[in-house]
């Protein structure tokens, strides 16, 4: 029973040129040839507010954030906590306190497994993952599966990379957590992440959602996606690197134990122990990442008003328009992985290009400025089910338009020249 | 495309369309080892086989073959190094090693403390059409791709001369 869930319809449109414009690093040449960025699932470029709002608080506002009595360690505080406020904002949490900043995505995952997994999995408890999963989502669990003796059970997928979920009932009994990707990095596929949610929940299990690829993406409310943990980062939303988000409930958050331990999460500390704080700080030991937080703040902000509803619209178009005008040119030379329906995947497009290596792929078209990835994209059980070592990925993000997809498209005519297969 | 002819020469599309020594050897008595290159999931299996490992440097390879899937450059220099390395001894196998992977700009001395031969005088073996893998040291994400199939021959040297103590 394959199915992938429609994401809502949406008419807002985007104003491309005026994205490209504040984005400057657009402006640069490779190779002599103009800079077409098609490797925003790896990671995005960055416009000029984010790298202003970043710049500007280096410069006139740093400080280290939190009990300090002086105006600059409240502006940092500030900035810091209005950060978590806009994200909180942006993805329909109730309360900024339930917003934890991580060092990425991973990190937060990782989170939820030391902190949520430790305490509460046990022998002969199961964990349900997807094979659509990144690595993020895979090697937390095996590891505290290999400590903890609890089973990793999979969501096996139909030959167009959706999810199969003729058995997910069986899949989901006995089942204390349910690990997902809203969108597989790999090839696109929006996964039913609510019916999951709702399924899990009957089961008695909690949903932890790996939205990396998620928010930068699709509108995002958390309590619309029934998760109860849910991660991303910072550097794939015109964020910068350096910073992710873990959201969950608050009541879950209360609940589950430090993940890292040291300064900053404490209420108390005496030689028999230590208190931890109240969240979020509970969670973030250490100087937190303040710039990025103030950046990524700016990246949220700027994603608002271009309007989740238009990014989604705009991408879903170019997805569209890609996978319809790169197949007519080639036939049968190009196989696209995933989904035939642009309509239920994300802006990511893995492909294979006749017999061509997608590392030598890569390496031709580099050579007219067209950034593409190639490799296991950090999913090998998917490349497994896909038949593949490794995939070549194309994906795009608010700054693309037709023309990177023709610019795409004019260079792998060259390397199929090149290679001459 | 001057820069990419330098990395794609003729011979290496030659190889990499055509490789030689392509397959598997049964195991024992050949030793299987496994290389993989986690940045872009390329993965090769060299067969490597031995007569009388115990002589040690003065073994000889009697017969190599290549399995597993990859980029044209790992590929094309899995393909050359088992035609050049094939019916010589481990020494002189060794020193070609060491020959290519100062080509790939790849020093060793300095992971092995300094014992290493000057390769240009220790060419016992011509690198001949593996000169043409050259242009990857211009392109150095790539030259992992080149040395994967080395280093997974040498791990065979290795567990070959190890399983004779």
């Amino acid at each position: 029973m394959p199915m992938a869930e429609r994401p809502p319809a949406v008419t807002d449109t985007l104003d491309v040129d005026a994205v490209r414009a504040d984005v400057p690093i657009l402006g640069r040449r490779i190779h002599d040839r103009r800079l077409v960025f098609l490797d925003s699932a790896a990671s995005s470029q960055r416009p000029t507010a984010v790298l202003d709002a970043m710049d500007d608080y280096y410069r006139t506002t740093h400080a280290n954030v939190h009990r300090a009595a002086y105006t600059l360690a409240e502006e940092a505080t500030n900035a810091l906590e209005g950060a978590r406020g806009d994200v909180a904002n942006f993805i329909g949490a109730a309360d900024p306190a339930e917003i934890i900043f991580t060092k990425n995505a991973t990190e937060a995952i990782n989170l939820v497994a030391r902190s949520w997994g430790a305490a509460n999995l046990r022998h002969g408890d199961a964990v349900l993952l997807s094979q659509l999963e990144h690595h993020a989502n895979i090697v937390p669990w095996q590891q505290l599966a290999a400590e903890l003796g609890f089973e990793i059970r999979w969501i096996p997928l139909t030959e167009d990379a959706t999810l199969d979920l003729g058995d997910i009932e069986q899949l989901l009994d006995g089942v204390k957590l349910l690990s997902i990707t809203a969108m597989s990095n790999v090839v696109g596929t929006i996964t039913p992440v609510r019916r999951l949610a709702d399924l899990a929940h009957q089961a008695g299990a909690l949903v932890c959602v790996d939205a990396c690829q998620f928010v930068p993406h699709l509108p995002t409310d958390v309590s619309a996606l029934g998760a109860d943990f849910l991660a991303f980062s910072g550097h794939k939303m015109l964020g910068p690197t350096g910073i992710g988000v873990l959201w969950a409930r608050r009541d879950l958050l209360d609940e589950m134990p430090p993940f890292l331990g040291g300064g900053g999460m404490i209420l108390d500390v005496s030689l028999d122990g230590f208190v931890p704080a109240e969240l979020p700080h509970k969670f973030e030991a250490g100087t937190p990442p303040i710039a990025e937080a103030v950046g990524l703040g700016a990246a949220v902000r700027y994603l608002s008003e271009l309007g989740m509803a238009a990014v989604r619209s705009h991408e879903v178009e170019l997805t569209r328009y890609a996978m319809s005008t790169l197949t007519e040119r080639f036939g049968d030379k190009l196989t696209i992985h995933g989904p035939a329906d642009a309509g239920v995947r994300g802006g990511v497009m893995s492909f294979a290009f006749g017999d061509l290596h997608p590392h030598d792929l890569s390496q031709v078209l580099d050579q007219h400025g067209v950034c593409i990835r190639p490799g296991h994209h950090c999913a090998k059980p998917l490349m497994r089910v896909l038949g593949v070592g490794a995939t070549a990925r194309a994906s795009w993000y608010v700054y693309n338009d037709e023309s990177d997809i023709d610019a795409l498209g004019d260079a792998l005519a060259e390397a199929g020249d090149f290679f001459t297969f | 495309m001057s820069g990419l002819e330098d990395l794609y020469r003729e011979i290496i599309l030659d190889h990499y369309r055509s490789p030689r020594n392509r397959g598997e050897l049964p195991s024992p008595p050949a030793h299987r080892v496994e290389g993989f290159n986690p940045l872009c999931g390329d993965e090769i299996v060299v067969y490597v086989e031995v007569d009388d490992a115990a002589k040690g440097d003065a073994a000889v390879v009697s017969d190599i073959r290549i399995g597993g899937q990859g980029c044209s450059i790992s590929q094309s220099s899995a393909s050359m190094m088992s035609a050049a390395v094939k019916g010589h001894t481990v020494g002189e196998i060794r020193d070609l090693t060491r020959s290519f992977k100062s080509m790939m700009s790849i020093h060793e001395e300095g992971l092995e403390g300094g014992e290493v031969d000057d390769p240009g005088e220790a060419d016992a073996l011509e690198l001949g059409d593996l000169e043409a893998l050259r242009g990857v040291v211009k392109f150095p994400v790539r030259i992992k791709c080149a040395t994967l199939s080395w280093n997974t021959l040498a791990q065979g040297l290795d567990e070959a001369a190890a399983a004779t103590t």
